[in-house]
């Protein structure tokens, strides 16, 4: 079986940063590294593809829909193990980060790949949409889980366990082909040895164009499902009250208001 | 009915969620900026039941689309969800950004080619369509975002974010008033499925974070976990309630009844003390709305300090020292 993993390289803001008039933000101030949840599902098709029965071909497949800077992060999932990465990229796609138009670039590459099981992260730490998964999962018309924190194969299938709002969990069976999108937590990630940094550089790797695929920018940017029309900064620390001085008079200070609040 | 704002209540297995009501408050800002009018849709065999306790003034119609199904099931709401919309074509369709909502809304989104926005902060009615802000880069700066060309925009609104304060004049259910009622039917034959199996309670005997009138609340500031007696010592000593964010829990050292937040407990006590909390989105969505909120963390740049009403940047573990020896 094939399991497709998309992955993608998070933009993060360290430092300093200016807005310009028109609310872009300079490039140069971003940090790039890899996605929390993808280490977790990537290392969840690892282990699906280890404990299978022996015989039994099992081939895990990183995707990214990027420029070079998604190369990095490629290398460092087939330094953990996986057998093959794809890139996608156009040029026009710069600038595209919409989770539907990600969503329909990742649909073509899984109709040409035909997964039986497509692992997504829950959602990327940059723009938190927990959405391309399950967006994906649409398009493609597969059973899926969302937020999963727990997988055992199941004959044919697959018995998860899905977190819900409150501690509770659901414990579901589906069949495959399917798509689950993946909390951290439910593994532990593992670390690539320095053996398999040097193999990773001679597994295979292919960059794609949107014309492999058979699509069309204009067929990305239409399904994007929103437009960021400006960024604005946060207004900063202004609700918070700040209580100044040593330990002793923040104690002093965190008594009087707790006791204040719970007698009002 | 074309245009408008179709507002998509949530259902859980104990009954209609709060955050319905604060979707049917945002819902009735968009329409008096012009959106149209405001119906809401429950989805669920028991959806009948809840009919006057959305039916709030303002809210013109209910619609119920009522599939054999006790429980939620991601592909048969998506099913329901597609139908409604593509029945009534409303302009806008606003859901919450809850566990279930992620599991279907944004393949509906995706199929439909709708406009699509997640963990909103913020919406408005402004020429002629709706604007919504969400985070970016890790919520260090706010995207504003437009949805053009596209006839209807499903918006997962955060909990707590949007709407106001709706609890304090629609939590006691809506006065059953004028709202007319009526029902989609669907197909569901081709439909995919899961089958669920068993749902487990979070353990009996355990705290109950969401009734607690003070939370001693710990994050990743904590460190590796040595020192979480300390502050366990301390929420006894100050009579609070031990919670925390969820890189503690997922690292096991707080069990998952006490998690805060996204996928956690949902909390508004009349204190919340956070010692070492960041503040990121997931955990802020479940606290905002904490009466007083105080905070300490080491780095004078945490979010935490934005939702807090009282700050101060100082070492956790110093100032638990000191509330520990005021106290005793």
């Amino acid at each position: 079986m094939k399991i497709l993993v998309p992955v993608k390289q998070v933009a993060s803001i360290d430092g300093d940063f200016t807005l310009d008039g028109a609310g872009e933000l300079d490039p140069r101030a971003l940090h790039w590294q890899a996605n929390e949840w993808d280490a977790f599902s990537l290392e969840a098709a690892l282990q699906l593809a280890e404990s299978s029965s022996a015989g039994e071909g099992f081939e895990v497949v990183v995707v990214t829909v990027a420029d070079e800077h998604g190369e990095e992060g490629l290398r460092a999932c087939l330094a953990m193990g996986a057998d093959r990465a794809l890139r996608v990229w156009d040029p026009a796609l710069a600038g595209v980060d919409d989770p539907l138009a990600i969503a329909a670039v990742l649909a073509a590459v899984a109709r040409r790949e035909d997964p039986g099981l497509i692992l997504c992260g829950v959602q990327s730490s940059d723009s938190a949409n927990a959405a391309t998964g399950v967006a994906l999962a649409g398009l493609l018309e597969l059973p899926r889980v969302a937020v999963v924190t727990a997988i055992e194969q199941d004959g044919g299938g697959l018995t998860v366990q899905r977190e819900l709002d409150g501690g509770a969990v659901e414990v579901l069976r589906l069949s495959l082909p399917a798509l689950l999108t993946i909390q951290t937590g439910i593994n532990e990630p593992r670390r690539a040895n320095l053996r398999a940094i040097k193999l990773a550089r001679s597994k295979p790797s292919a960059t794609l164009a949107l014309s492999d695929l058979d699509l069309d920018v204009s067929d990305v940017r239409e399904v994007a499902g929103a437009r960021t029309v400006r960024l604005l900064e946060r207004g900063r620390g202004e609700g918070a009250s700040m209580i100044e001085g040593p330990a002793e008079a923040i104690a002093g200070r965190i008594v009087e208001l707790v006791t204040r609040e719970l007698r009002a | 009915m074309s245009g408008g704002v179709l507002v998509l209540g949530e259902i859980g297995d104990d009954g209609l969620r709060p955050s319905t009501l604060e979707l049917i408050a945002a819902g009735l800002e968009l329409a008096d900026g012009g959106a149209g009018r405001v119906a809401v849709a429950l989805i669920g065999a028991d959806a009948p039941a809840h009919v006057q306790a959305v039916s709030v003034a303002g809210v013109e119609e209910v619609i119920l689309a009522a599939p054999e199904r006790e429980r939620f099931e991601a592909h048969v709401w998506e099913a329901a969800l597609g139908a409604l919309i593509e029945a009534r074509r409303p302009a806008v369709v606003l859901a919450g950004h809850t566990a279930d909502s992620l599991g279907f809304a944004p393949a509906v989104a995706a199929r439909l080619r709708l406009g699509f926005a997640s963990d909103v902060t913020w919406v408005a009615w402004e020429q002629g369509g709706p604007l919504a802000r969400r985070g970016a880069y890790g919520e260090r700066l706010i995207a504003e975002l437009d949805f053009p060309a596209k006839e209807t925009v499903l918006l997962l609104l955060r909990p707590g974010a949007c709407g106001a304060r709706a609890d304090a004049d629609a939590g006691a259910g809506g006065t059953g008033a004028s709202a007319r009622i009526s029902r989609v039917e669907l197909d569901l034959d081709g439909v995919a499925r899961t089958e669920r199996i068993e749902l487990r309670e979070a353990p009996a005997g355990e705290v109950d974070i969401a009734k607690a009138d003070f939370l001693l609340s710990i994050g990743r500031g904590v460190g590796g976990g040595e020192r979480i007696g300390e502050l366990e010592r301390l929420a006894r000593l100050m009579g609070a309630t031990l919670s925390g964010s969820g890189p503690l829990v997922e690292a096991g050292l707080l069990s998952r009844a006490r998690k805060v937040g996204q996928s956690g407990r949902t909390v508004a006590p009349r204190v919340y003390l956070a010692l070492g909390i960041s503040g990121a989105a997931p955990h802020v969505a479940g606290m905002s709305k904490a009466r007083t909120i105080i905070a300490v963390n080491s780095d004078p740049g945490a979010r935490i300090f934005d939702v807090a009403h009282y700050g101060a940047v100082a070492d956790l573990f110093e100032v638990a020292a000191e509330l520990e020896r005021q106290l005793s």
